[in-house]
């Protein structure tokens, strides 16, 4: 290649650092993944702040806003963790698929028949108006992982069986999912002609922090509700079977290489569908959450596109479950506060801007930049 | 015999061309003539040189030395346009085709006519008139999904043909061709010489050569051995002996092991390879304990479809695999490796390693649901650790840590890490495809001693290899494989009988006259 340098007869001043981007050839540090995905982060803020500065506003006060009214009381700290449950269960979702290099796209889709699936329990009914809470808890969240790995296992079938490619499956599906609950909401279980089911009754609502207020007056008006415990439990086992079980080696040996999967003899095409359905599962148990423990009833609009936002969650975590709920309690506080500052805008470009430096970063995942000052020659 | 023709006859003129790739001379001072409405046969092994050769000469390459001119004029391609514009086009063996548009559009694709509007129906005219002057059959408007490869092979053609190409570079035509497609072909290529087009034709097929050539050109690791003979005037058992060579053979030290029973027998065994297309026809052979069986023959004649077949990577449509009295064929994968079933992939990076993983993954590969590194559910992570520690200190395996990702590897520390994984597995049948490829020396010793202490431990080794010096120095018996067919068994280590068998002679009919 033709060297461009600055001619003999240019001014003598050069820049005095050479830098020099260059393969790495030995493995990243450990700490190297988590700055990455950090930085990401702080200049998706500090790109947002430029956005509200040239605006005319005031991007320190939209960020204290943004702060103070997500993790500034107990009260609107518990706000985010709802908003954080549903988007916990669907990043660690999205994790399991990604790290076979399965990309579902569906959580949003898979999520949505969780919440048929949860109200079926109450609606259709499944379960007698009066039975006790504890099986209602268990009923709708086995409903809605049943209804999920559903909608997952189809795709993963078609891509096992047929090589349908999963990421327009997945996404279709979605469409799919939304109108099929429509078809419930608008007809089978509308109530009187509006757009949503009856409320479902109390004891098949998820019990909330609330409801312990009798006890302990402190956690009065909490909604945070037993879907935390739902989306900690599933990441602890999800981190584990991932990190330590033969399944967990064996997508990763998948996810990395099938051919050679193939030659260890693993069986990809069993893998691709078990693993798209705990994928769907975990969507759909987001989902079945969601409308047992905030919404009660079956509605239209459940959800924000928590779906999506589980994908950006899943890298942000670089697919570590334990990772997952740090990654999406700082979402929820994004999708919570941010509407106090602007109803869309600004939030969701903060979120768009993550994404696109996460996947930026890898550049530097996979090479090593050195500055070194240029030597007189 | 009008061996002195004057130049002006002379196509192409190639002299003391030389091509060098980073660590590997492809040609040195290589010579090469075309005369005009002559088919001139390029023969030689894989890795000879003779598609970077026609790479030079069609413009796809720069060469670093030597000259070449064209109708007399010296040329100097910087692109595969120059040289289509000096009448030279290249027929690669992978198509360069767009499924979805029809034949004409394919043709037309990086043309300066027409301009903007297609105007199909007038080239679709244009087209077959070409087509009709050289014998192609194809419809112009045919989508090029809905052809045969043969089909495709004639667009190919007549993509160059209308470009005004006077030279035609043939790049292996027949190796995806069925044998009607071939005799088509050549008939092709005998109308095309009759209307004055050269012919370059690549190949290794030494019957094919005979067939079709006016003369011949041989090339054996980058240089020339015979420059331009006359086809009719040399035999098949000459024209083999040159493309393989004769070299001091180095021998290993080896020592005399008690052969037992046969552990592999695969009795005519039938496969197809990825394009569906049989590439097994009927092969049986079979392997002993403590022996070494090599597998010689130029690739692409079936060896990776056996190898993968033997494992179960890949379906048997007829014939059966036994291994130790067992029958695996069309077993999975995993049950062939219960049974000591073990297999060196040619491709390390692709099939035999997880690139991205640690060198303690990657040793655990079969073994990981095994005990005691498989404790209930999990992978005991400790056990693995000791594992991999223990086979990197018994193999000398090169590496930081045992957590070092493999792709971090040279090739042959990596080659250590498969063979170090398989052979701790204590196989009873180990296939070993190409295990020294692209090695250094000291990385090919150590390869060749563990091979060969397998052998002295009692497993049966099928070692399949392109490089007959290896497999003469280290096999018991040689199969010769041809077209998915054994020409033969030898165990003399004639290098004679193994190149002439390489290039489609049965064992049966070599000395016998008139094979030609």
């Amino acid at each position: 290649m033709a060297d461009i340098s600055v001619k003999e007869s240019a001014p003598k001043w050069k820049f005095p650092f050479k830098i020099k981007i260059e393969n790495r050839v030995d493995n990243p540090p450990k700490w190297l993944s988590p700055v990455l995905s950090l930085s990401a982060v702080v200049i998706a803020l500090l790109i947002g702040a430029l956005v509200i500065w040239i605006a005319g506003a005031d991007p320190w006060a939209a960020y204290s806003h943004i702060a103070k009214y997500s993790l500034g009381s107990w009260g609107v700290i518990s706000d985010t963790m709802v908003k954080a449950i549903p988007l916990m269960l669907v990043g660690l979702a999205c994790s399991i698929a990604f790290r076979m290099k399965l990309w579902n796209i569906g959580a949003e889709g898979q999520f949505f028949l969780g919440a048929f699936g949860a109200s079926m329990v109450v609606l259709l009914p499944v379960l007698p108006m009066e039975a006790p809470k504890w099986q209602f808890i268990l009923v709708t969240a086995g409903f809605g992982m049943f209804f999920g790995a559903l909608w997952g296992f189809i795709p993963g079938f078609l891509k096992a069986r047929y090589n349908v490619n999963e990421i327009i499956s997945t996404l279709m599906m979605n469409y799919i999912a939304i109108e099929w609950n429509n078809y419930f909401i608008y007809g089978v279980w509308s109530e009187s002609g509006f757009q949503m089911s009856r409320m479902f009754q109390r004891n098949a609502w998820l019990p909330r922090l609330s409801d312990l207020a009798k006890s302990w007056p402190f956690f009065g008006g909490l909604t945070t509700h037993f879907g935390l415990v739902f989306a900690i439990v599933a990441a602890v086992i999800l981190w584990w079977v991932l990190s330590k079980s033969r399944w967990g080696y064996e997508i990763k040996l998948i996810g990395d290489n099938p051919r050679a999967a193939e030659y260890a003899g693993i069986s990809i095409k069993k893998n691709i569908v078990l693993v798209m359905i705990v994928s769907g599962a975990l969507a759909g148990l987001a989902g079945a959450s969601e409308i047992t423990g905030v919404v009660h009833r079956l509605q239209g609009a459940i959800s924000p596109g928590y779906g999506y936002t589980g994908i950006i969650i899943a890298w942000l975590a670089k697919l570590n479950p334990l990772a997952v709920i740090l990654a999406s309690i700082l979402f929820g506080a994004l999708i919570l506060a941010g509407r106090e500052v602007q109803p869309s805008g600004i939030p969701t470009l903060i979120q768009g801007l993550i994404m696109v430096f996460l996947i930026a970063s890898d550049f530097f995942y996979r090479n090593q930049v050195r500055i070194t000052r240029k030597v007189e020659d | 015999m009008d061996i002195e023709k004057s130049t002006d006859e002379l196509v192409v003129q190639m002299r003391s061309v030389t091509k060098r790739f980073p660590g590997v001379i492809a040609n040195s001072e290589v010579d090469f003539d075309l005369r005009k409405g002559e088919v001139h046969a390029l023969l030689g092994e894989n890795g000879a040189g003779k598609s970077t050769l026609m790479n030079v000469l069609a413009g796809l390459y720069k060469a670093e030395a030597g000259s070449i001119s064209v109708h007399g004029k010296p040329v100097n391609f910087g692109s595969p346009r120059e040289a289509i514009e000096a009448g030279i086009g290249m027929v690669h063996q992978h198509f360069m085709l767009v499924p979805s548009q029809s034949v004409t559009e394919n043709i037309l694709l990086g043309l300066d006519e027409p301009r903007f509007i297609m105007r199909l129906p007038e080239y679709n005219q244009k087209v077959a008139e070409v087509a009709e002057q050289y014998g192609l059959h194809v419809d112009p408007d045919a989508k090029i999904w809905q052809l045969s490869v043969g089909e495709q092979q004639r667009v190919e053609i007549l993509k160059m043909l209308y470009r005004g190409a006077d030279v035609l570079i043939m790049d292996e035509p027949t190796a995806v061709l069925a044998p009607g497609e071939i005799d088509e072909l050549f008939n092709t290529l005998r109308s095309m010489t009759d209307q004055g087009k050269s012919i370059v034709f690549i190949s290794h097929k030494l019957h094919e050569v005979m067939e079709i050539s006016d003369r011949v050109t041989v090339l054996q690791k980058g240089r020339i051995t015979s420059s331009g003979l006359n086809t009719k005037d040399v035999s098949r058992a000459d024209l083999a002996r040159l493309m393989v060579g004769r070299e001091v053979i180095f021998r290993v030290e080896k020592t005399e092991v008690q052969i037992g029973d046969v552990v592999l027998d695969v009795k005519d065994l039938e496969a197809l390879n990825d394009k569906g297309i049989k590439s097994l026809n009927g092969v049986s052979l079979n392997v002993r304990e403590g022996e070494i069986v090599g597998l010689a023959g130029v690739a692409g004649n079936g060896q990776n479809e056996l190898a993968e077949a033997l494992v179960g990577l890949r379906e048997a449509i007829e014939g059966s695999i036994i291994v130790n009295n067992q029958d695996v064929t069309n077993k999975p994968v995993k049950l062939g490796i219960r049974h000591g079933i073990s297999l060196i992939p040619a491709d390390r990076a692709k099939v035999g390693t997880a690139p991205n993983l640690s060198v303690t993954d990657n040793v655990i590969m079969k073994n990981y649901d095994q005990k005691p590194i498989a404790r209930g559910w999990q992978v005991n992570k400790k056990e693995a650790g000791i594992y991999a520690t223990e086979l990197k200190d018994n193999y000398d395996i090169i590496v930081p840590t045992i957590d070092t990702s493999v792709r971090l590897l040279s090739g042959g520390n990596l080659q250590k890490v498969i063979l170090a994984r398989e052979i701790s597995s204590e196989p009873k049948f180990m296939v070993a495809v190409q295990p020294t490829r692209g090695l250094d020396v000291g990385a090919i010793e150590g390869v060749q001693k563990l091979l060969l202490s397998q052998r002295e431990s009692g497993a049966a080794v099928l070692l399949i290899s392109e490089e007959l010096e290896e497999l003469l120095s280290l096999s018991d018996r040689i199969y010769v494989i041809y077209e998915g067919e054994i020409m033969g068994e030898i165990d003399d280590g004639d290098i004679d009988k193994i190149g002439q068998m390489m290039t489609g002679t049965p064992l049966e009919q070599i000395g016998k006259e008139g094979v030609n």
